[in-house]
Formats: structure tokens, sequence, C-alpha cells
């Protein structure tokens, strides 16, 4: 696969472990001409916050940036569903020219009244940031006239990379924090940051903590509501998951509010496990909470315990290549395809730091590829080159695995399916095991080549799976 | 901000809710992936082209590459110029292309970047044959939907490609079949060629966008129209270009093609139904001088035979269609030729053609039985729905969350398909395409009617 050049540009946020001393550039601007899989400040703001369910998401700008994330996530919500709409001033031609202030006033008044919101985030997109309007003061006259909360956040699409759209996402929630009541509020209490709530995966952490006896005061912002943030500053902890979105607010919380927090990942049994022990010694003060922790630990990994070994029978030995949003996430990932005895040849981010590539490097083998901020032709190259079973990313990724025959497991935001905590890593071995267990790859040009055979009958795959024994024997050879 | 303001509607201060169309880089990308060795190249930030590529991913389900010119703050500021002559010179080192489609986006437009001074000062710059050939369509989604940029991405393709005097030596004819599916690109391959008319389709998909597996990676999909067909279409024997609202615009490719080239060109709707597909037929026949070989004088026969054998089930049903405005005049088109009215024809586009075009098919319903709402989002669609209540939505998936709450069937047709595997195998055109959406309606409507009864018949 050499034949695929590799643009010089790019050859620093690329490294192959066991080669030169590592120095690995990230943090980089996209070059010009790449199809890179990286997004904008806006996707970044709006990954945040989207989840808040009793918020009204006002995108002022053209049409396109509202219509392409109109309810692509999976973030559930037990009440509201305002998160799942999508509302835009779309702007025309007239509003470029003459300044788009009046008609996000006017948008704002009609959907404030129309489906009466907790609070309203106005996202700047980039062409706001040209023409200049004072999103600002419209936010401030609307908060004044309808009496709720009106956030600007500043996600210009162009003033940076996602990363600066956490970071907005996050001043623009820290607005809220400090407002609400906190009277009642446990001193074993903690906000659960970075947590989203796909296919529900916050009410699974949510519960595990509520049987270690502590009390929730919001989520952030997975199943989110406005009213919780506003007292989330009653909380005695922060618990904030995934390096890169939501440490921000934990920084200012620590900063303002003098709220400690610690750093965790819900993926995989060892650094769940890990995420409940912390927890529990932060309140010391209360031994019951570490024995509920550890009571809890051993009957959540019992009950899943006999299928993870069944399952890691018939995927051990593959091989896995990770290319995922932050890098906080690829080290949760390697550790639990480690679990399942599959080695990981390639392991990318599209926002990693210095620091976390250097993790990376620690935690990986020999050789494996490591890669900053990859695009489509890096990405297949070496994913050919190490003869990877399974790639796991997001929906940008997918067909490039399916075309060249690799299996595939999403482990981004569109999923449906909960992969944090206990039960999550029992879907995510089910999953893993569908996917590179399925007959269909006995089909694929990368199967037949490495089977080095064009005969009709191609034997079947490695392993058979659930049929194990009697389907594969009755086939003819 | 080179055209004139369009007027528009009293809905100037409302927000859009829940979009009914996309925006027009979406559009044009498409067309530069119907072109061999083409790599779409979105001139603006980076959100744009993710956004677009993964909307085009989840629906076609294939690899689709849009480059970029990844504006940063400081580019935003002086200007895009020396991005995108960057993102041109990577372009060619990586992907060796043999034609560029240069689509900006709202932030290019609104920064007032010079791209035709940029193309070119890098073509002189660049003056070396592997140079591709570069296409420049601006599209700027404030002055239009992805259907906008679609057409004007065409446009601008022949406008830059085609060569006068420059004949085929075959005397072919350019077809500009419109936003259609890949499968439905592959069926009007197979007529031409049934019809011996050696052809250019602008744009051609069929293979890109639906693909086998490949051995290797492939740097641009295979496929496509090739630049040296498009070179040629100044010299065709007649264009076809479907669509009856496009035919109305004052600019298409069809148009310029007999404006500047001589041309002729066929202005139809797009083929569904009988009726819209006998027209197509028609003008084969002439462009070929052949009669409409027996395959399809066979189909033909069968969709009229299935008509008759299942009119009642079809018959007085009442449905709400959205969509492109072509699409959504097509399909009211091919509902007049079966008896069910479309009581709501929903559009996010806006024209202003929609309602005269829709009166020619349903003189007497529209602004009566049948309401007519371009410029709608699915909030305005919905409250409508709900206060019509028609038996049957027929549209893409965006309004399955209408459907599913207001618990009327649904049938998908067109783009977006997110939730269902077959968007690119799904037919629409001509008598087989009517086929396949006569009989999923028709048996979508039986399904409806078989789960509500008490008894639940078998046997009907
Ligand atoms: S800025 Fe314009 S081109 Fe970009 S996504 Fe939004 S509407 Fe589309
Ligand atoms: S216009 Fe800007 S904010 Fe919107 S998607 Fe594009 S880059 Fe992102």
């Amino acid at each position: 696969m050499s034949n695929i050049p590799i643009l010089k540009e790019r050859e620093s946020q690329i490294f192959r472990k066991g080669k030169k001393p590592f120095d690995m550039t990230c943090g980089k601007h996209s070059l010009a001409g790449s199809v890179s899989q990286r997004a904008c400040v806006f996707c970044g703001s709006r990954v945040v916050l989207y989840p808040i369910a009793d918020a009204l998401h006002l995108i002022h700008g053209p049409i396109g940036c509202a219509a392409y994330t109109w309810d692509i996530r999976g973030a559930l919500s037990s009440g509201p569903e305002l998160h799942r709409l999508s509302f835009s001033t779309d702007l025309r031609e007239k509003d470029v020219i003459f300044g788009g202030e009046k008609k996000l006033h006017h948008a704002l008044i009609e959907l404030i009244h129309q489906y009466a919101p907790k609070a309203a985030f106005v996202y700047s997109t980039c062409i706001v940031g040209i023409i200049g309007d004072d999103v600002e003061s419209v936010c401030r006259a609307v908060g004044e006239k309808t009496g709720i909360p009106v956030l600007p956040v500043h996600s210009e699409g162009f003033k940076g990379t996602k990363k600066d759209g956490y970071k907005a996402a996050c001043e623009a929630m820290f607005s809220l924090v400090g407002k609400g009541d906190i009277a009642d509020i446990s001193p074993k209490s903690i906000n659960i940051l970075g947590e989203f709530n796909i296919g529900g995966e916050a009410w699974m952490i949510k519960s595990y903590y509520q049987r270690m006896g502590i009390e929730i005061v919001s989520v952030m912002t997975g199943d989110g509501r406005v009213n919780d943030i506003r007292r989330s500053h009653g909380a005695a902890l922060n618990v904030v998951q995934c390096s890169g979105s939501m440490t921000h607010l934990a920084e200012k919380m620590k900063e303002v509010y003098g709220i400690p927090y610690i750093r965790v990942s819900y993926f995989g049994l060892e650094d769940t496990s890990q995420a409940l022990y912390d927890v529990a010694a932060h309140f010391t003060d209360d031994p019951e909470i570490l024995e509920s922790a550890k009571e809890l630990v051993r009957g959540e990994i019992q009950a899943i315990y006999a299928e993870l070994q069944q399952i890691k029978q018939k995927v051990r030995g593959k091989k896995a290549a990770i290319y995922v949003g932050g890098a906080f996430k690829a080290f949760s990932l390697i550790k639990a395809l480690r679990y399942l005895g599959i080695k990981v040849v390639l392991a990318g981010s599209q926002t990693g730091m210095q620091e976390d590539y250097q993790t990376l490097k620690e935690m990986c083998d020999e050789d494996t590829i490591i890669l900053d901020d990859a695009n489509s032709l890096e990405l297949s190259k070496y994913v050919l080159e190490k003869k990877a079973d399974l790639f796991i990313g997001g929906v940008k990724e997918r067909p490039i695995a399916y075309k060249l025959g690799v299996g595939f497991c999403d482990h981004n935001h569109e999923r449906k399916i909960p992969l944090a905590g206990y039960q999550g890593m029992l879907n995510f071995a089910r999953e893993v095991f569908r996917t590179v267990s399925s007959p269909v790859w006995q089909f694929t040009p990368k199967y037949l080549s490495s089977t080095n055979s064009h005969h009709k009958h191609p034997p079947g795959p490695p392993s058979r799976g659930e049929f194990k024994g009697k389907l594969f024997q009755m086939r003819l050879p | 901000m080179k055209s004139q303001i369009k007027q528009t509607s009293s809905k100037e201060y409302t927000a859009t809710k829940n979009a009914c169309k996309l925006c027009a880089p979406l559009g044009a990308s498409l067309v530069f992936k119907g072109i061999a060795g083409a790599v779409p190249l979105l001139h603006g930030s980076q959100g744009c082209s993710t956004y677009i590529r993964r909307y085009l991913i989840s629906h076609y389900k294939e690899p689709i590459d849009i480059a970029c010119s990844n504006f940063a703050e400081d580019t935003a500021i002086f200007g895009g110029g020396a991005n995108l002559k960057i993102a041109l010179q990577n372009i060619h080192r990586q992907y060796f292309p043999s034609l560029v489609g240069i689509a900006t986006t709202c932030l290019s437009e609104t920064i007032g970047d010079d791209v035709p001074m940029f193309i070119r000062e890098y073509a002189s710059s660049h003056p070396d044959e592997s140079t591709a050939p570069l296409v420049h369509v601006s599209t700027p989604s404030y002055q239009g939907t992805h259907m906008q940029g679609f057409h004007n991405a065409v446009l601008a393709t022949v406008k830059t490609i085609a060569v006068t005097g420059k004949f085929s030596n075959i005397g072919h004819v350019n077809i500009f079949p419109g936003m259609v599916s890949p499968a439905d690109l592959r069926y009007l391959k197979e007529i031409l060629i049934d019809f011996n008319l050696p052809f250019m389709m602008l744009p051609d998909y069929s293979r890109t966008l639906d693909g086998s597996l490949w051995p290797e990676y492939q740097l641009i999909p295979e496929g496509g129209t090739t630049v040296e067909m498009i070179r040629c279409s100044a010299g065709a024997a007649g264009s076809l270009e479907f669509g009856r609202i496009l035919s109305r615009e004052k600019q298409s490719a069809g148009k310029w093609l007999n404006e500047t080239h001589q041309v002729d060109c066929h202005h139809l709707g797009l083929p569904i139904g009988i009726r819209e597909t006998d027209r197509f037929f028609q003008a084969l026949e002439v462009l070929s001088g052949r009669p409409t070989p027996e395959k399809y004088q066979e189909e033909r026969g069968r969709l009229i035979d299935s008509y008759v054998d299942s009119h009642k089930h079809v018959m007085s049903a009442k449905v709400a269609v959205y969509g492109e405005e072509d699409l959504v005049v097509a399909m009211a088109a091919f509902f007049s030729e079966i008896g069910i009215l479309p009581v709501i024809c929903a559009s996010g586009d806006r024209s202003g053609y929609l309602k005269e075009e829709l009166a020619r098919v349903f003189p007497d319903d529209v602004d009566q039985s049948i309401r007519v709402m371009d410029n709608a989002d699915f909030v305005d669609i919905e409250s409508t729905v709900q206060d019509a209540k028609p038996d049957l939505i027929v549209g893409n998936s965006k309004g399955y969350a209408m459907s599913r709450r207001l618990g009327i069937p649904m049938v998908r047709i067109g783009f977006p398909i997110h939730d269902r595997v077959d968007a690119s195998r799904r037919l629409h055109l001509g008598y087989r395409g009517t086929q396949q959406l006569f009989d999923r309606i028709a048996n979508k409507l039986i399904e409806y009617r078989q789960l509500s009864s008490t008894v639940g018949y078998t046997y009907m």
C-alpha cells in the first residue's frame, strides 16, 4: 500500500512506535486541501450542550450547521426532548447584508414563547463572526424580556478547533452555575461531567453512585436539566469523564467554588471500577461508601463474567485499529480490547494533546501506528498495512473500513447502544464478537487475498461463533 | 453577494424549525462526486465539509472525500486566497485529480473572496499538464438550498468544461437527471444503452457512490462521467433535462448549452408515473430515431396492469408529500394517475413556481383540497399534517419523527434516507421506478389497514 502518498507536512503527525524518538505535532490546524475527519468549534459546543433536554438550542447562521446536527445523537432524555429539535435563524442574503440581530431577536422570542424552555443557548456560527452581530446584547435583551437565561455560545467554526468549542460550551454553562438553591444537598454528593447519556449510559452510571450512597446533583450534560446545572456548585466533587470536553468547566468550578475534581473513564471493567473507587476514596469519612463500591463491583462483574469469558475465547488474537475524537477514549479502548485479547495495531485521535500521545505510546505495543488528525487516505493505508480485523471509530470512518472489508464498531455519539460501565462492556464485547465473527468477511477481497486463493469455495472464517462445531462441520469443503 | 435580493415571505423573522432542506455546498459536492476522477473542495472552514460528508455518508454508505481549504481565524480576516492555493496544491499532490470542483461556503462568500481570480492565479502559476481543470461554483446557502447548489454545479461544470466545436464522433445526447438515486442513474443508463444512444450524463455517481468493495484503497472511487465527455457536451445532438421547476429557472445547463451552443434541450419533468415517463421515452424516440424497445413497452404494460389490479387500494387515499420541489411535483403527477390526493405538498425550497407547477397537474384542487407549502420546515409540515390527517406520509427519512408521533404510516423516497439500508438502491424513475413506488405505497396502505383491522385478513 505504499502507493498512497502521505503529505510531507503531515509526517510529523504520524508516529510509528519503535522508530525514531517520539515527538508528535498536534493541536495543529488541519492542513488545507486534506480531508480531515475533524469538525469545527461549533461542533464541539454542540456536542457538549446537546443533551440538555429542557433548554432551547438555537443555531444562529445559515441553515446547514443546524440541519446537519438535527437529532443525530443517541443522547436520551427521561423527560423533555427539546434537544432533539433543530432550530436555526436560517439567515438569508438580506440578513447577511443588513445583519441578523433583528431576526435573532424575533426568533428567540417566538421560540421561547412556543416551547417554554428553562434556558436558551444561542450558537454563533461562522458568518455571524463575520457580519458582526452583537449576539451578546440580543441575548441579554431577550433574557430580560422572557425571564429565562439566554446564553450566547461563541462557537464560530473557524475560530479554532473542536476543543475551543468545548471551552465555549463550558463558559456558557458556567454562567448558569451558582444560581440555584443548594440548601438540601448532601455532603456526599457529586456532579458527573462529560457523560452524555448515549443509549442511557448516564442512567447506569448514576445508579452505580446512588447505590454507593452518593447523591448526584447534576449530570453534565447527559439527560441534563437547566436547574440541576444551576445547583451544581452544591456538590462536593466533580467527576469528569473524557479528557477534552468538560475539564474546563471543572477547572472553573474549582477556581470559583473550590470544588475539587477527578478524571475518570467508564469504559471497560478496569476503568469503571477505578472510577468508583476513586470517588469512594474522596469520601473517606464514610467507609461504607468504599464497602458498597467493592460490593457493587463484585456483583456487577460477576453478572457478566461468564459471557465475557466466552466471547474472549472467540475474539482473541484479532487486531484492531482505533480512531476516536479524544485521546482519553483511546486509552480506555486499548485496555478494554486488551482485556478481550485483541491487539491494537493503530491508535489515533482527532484532538489529542502532546502528553496524550506520550501516554498512548507508552500503552501501545511496538510497531503500533499512532496518528493525530488523520485523513481517510492515511487511515486506510495503515489499516491495510497492519491487517486490522476491526476498526473502532465514528460514522465517517465506517465506510472506509467497510470498503476495505474490515469490521467496524461505532464508538461515537451517534451510536444507540450504551458502552459505558459493566453492562456497556458486555455490550461492547458482544458487538466486537458480532463484528469479527460475521461470516460475511469470507467474501471480501481482503480475506480472499490473504487466504491467497481464488477458488470457488473459500473456507469458512476462523471462528464460526455461536454455531461453532455444528454448522462448520456440515459445510462442504 | 452578487445576485439580487429575493423577496422573502412573511416568515421573515421566524426561526426555521427542523429544516426541510440542506445547504448548497452539499448539492454541489454530490455533482462533483459524479465526475470521474474529480475531487470536491469546499472553500471555507472545516466544519461544513465534515458535516456534509457525514450526512452524505449516512445515506450512501460509501467513503466520501470532500476536501476543504480549512479557514482559520486569520484566513477569515485576510481572505482565503492563500489557503485555496495550498489546498489545490495538496489535492493535486495527493489525489492526482482529473477535475477539482470548488464550491464556496457561506463564510468565503461573506468575506467576499474572489475565487475566480484565485483560480486564474493558480492556473497561471501551475501551467503544467498535471493541473486539473478547476470548476468553481458559488454556493452561499443563504441564497439557496442543496438543490440550487446541485443545479448550479452542473451548470458551472458544463460552462467551464464544454468546448465549442468539439464533437464526439458518435452523435451523443446530454442528460441532466437532477438529484436522483444511484439506482435511478443506473436505470437511465440502461435505457439509453437500449436505445443505442450514446450519452453524457451529468452527474453520474451511480458507481462512485454505490460500488463494490475495494481490494486496495482507491484515491478516488471508480466511475463517473469523464471530463472528456463533458467537453463534448456542446456538440451533442440534444439535451434532456429533468425537472419542471428547473425548467422555469432562468439558468440551467440545458438552457446554457442551447443558448450558447444551439444544443436543443428537451425539458421534462422527473419521469415518475406513466405520463411523465411516456414523455421521456417520446423524447428518446425522437433523439434516437428508434421506437421504444419492447422491454420498456412491457414494463409499461405491467405497470398499467398493476394500476388496474390494485386501484381500489390506493384510490382516494390522502397523502402528504415533501422534499425537493421537483420531486414533489413529479410525485404529484404520479398520484394524479392513481387517484391519490396529495393533500399536502411541501418543500423547503422556494423557487416560487411550486404552486403553479402543481396546479398544472391538479388544476381544481390546489388551494382547495391541496395545501402547497414552500419555504416550509418540518414543524410547519407536521402541524399541517396533524390538521389534514392524511393516510400516508411520503418523503425522506426526516419525516419519520412526525410519522411516529402522529401514527401515520410512511414511505421513504428521495434524500436523505438515513434510517433504512437501501437508500442507493431505491428506484424512483421510469416505468420500473414507478412500479416500485406504486407497489410500496399500495402495500404500505394495505399493511396499515391490516394492522388496524380487528380481523387481519390474509386473503384479499
Ligand atoms: S455555513 Fe453555509 S455552507 Fe457551511 S454548513 Fe452552514 S449553511 Fe452550509
Ligand atoms: S459554518 Fe462554521 S460553524 Fe457552521 S459547520 Fe461550517 S465551520 Fe462549523
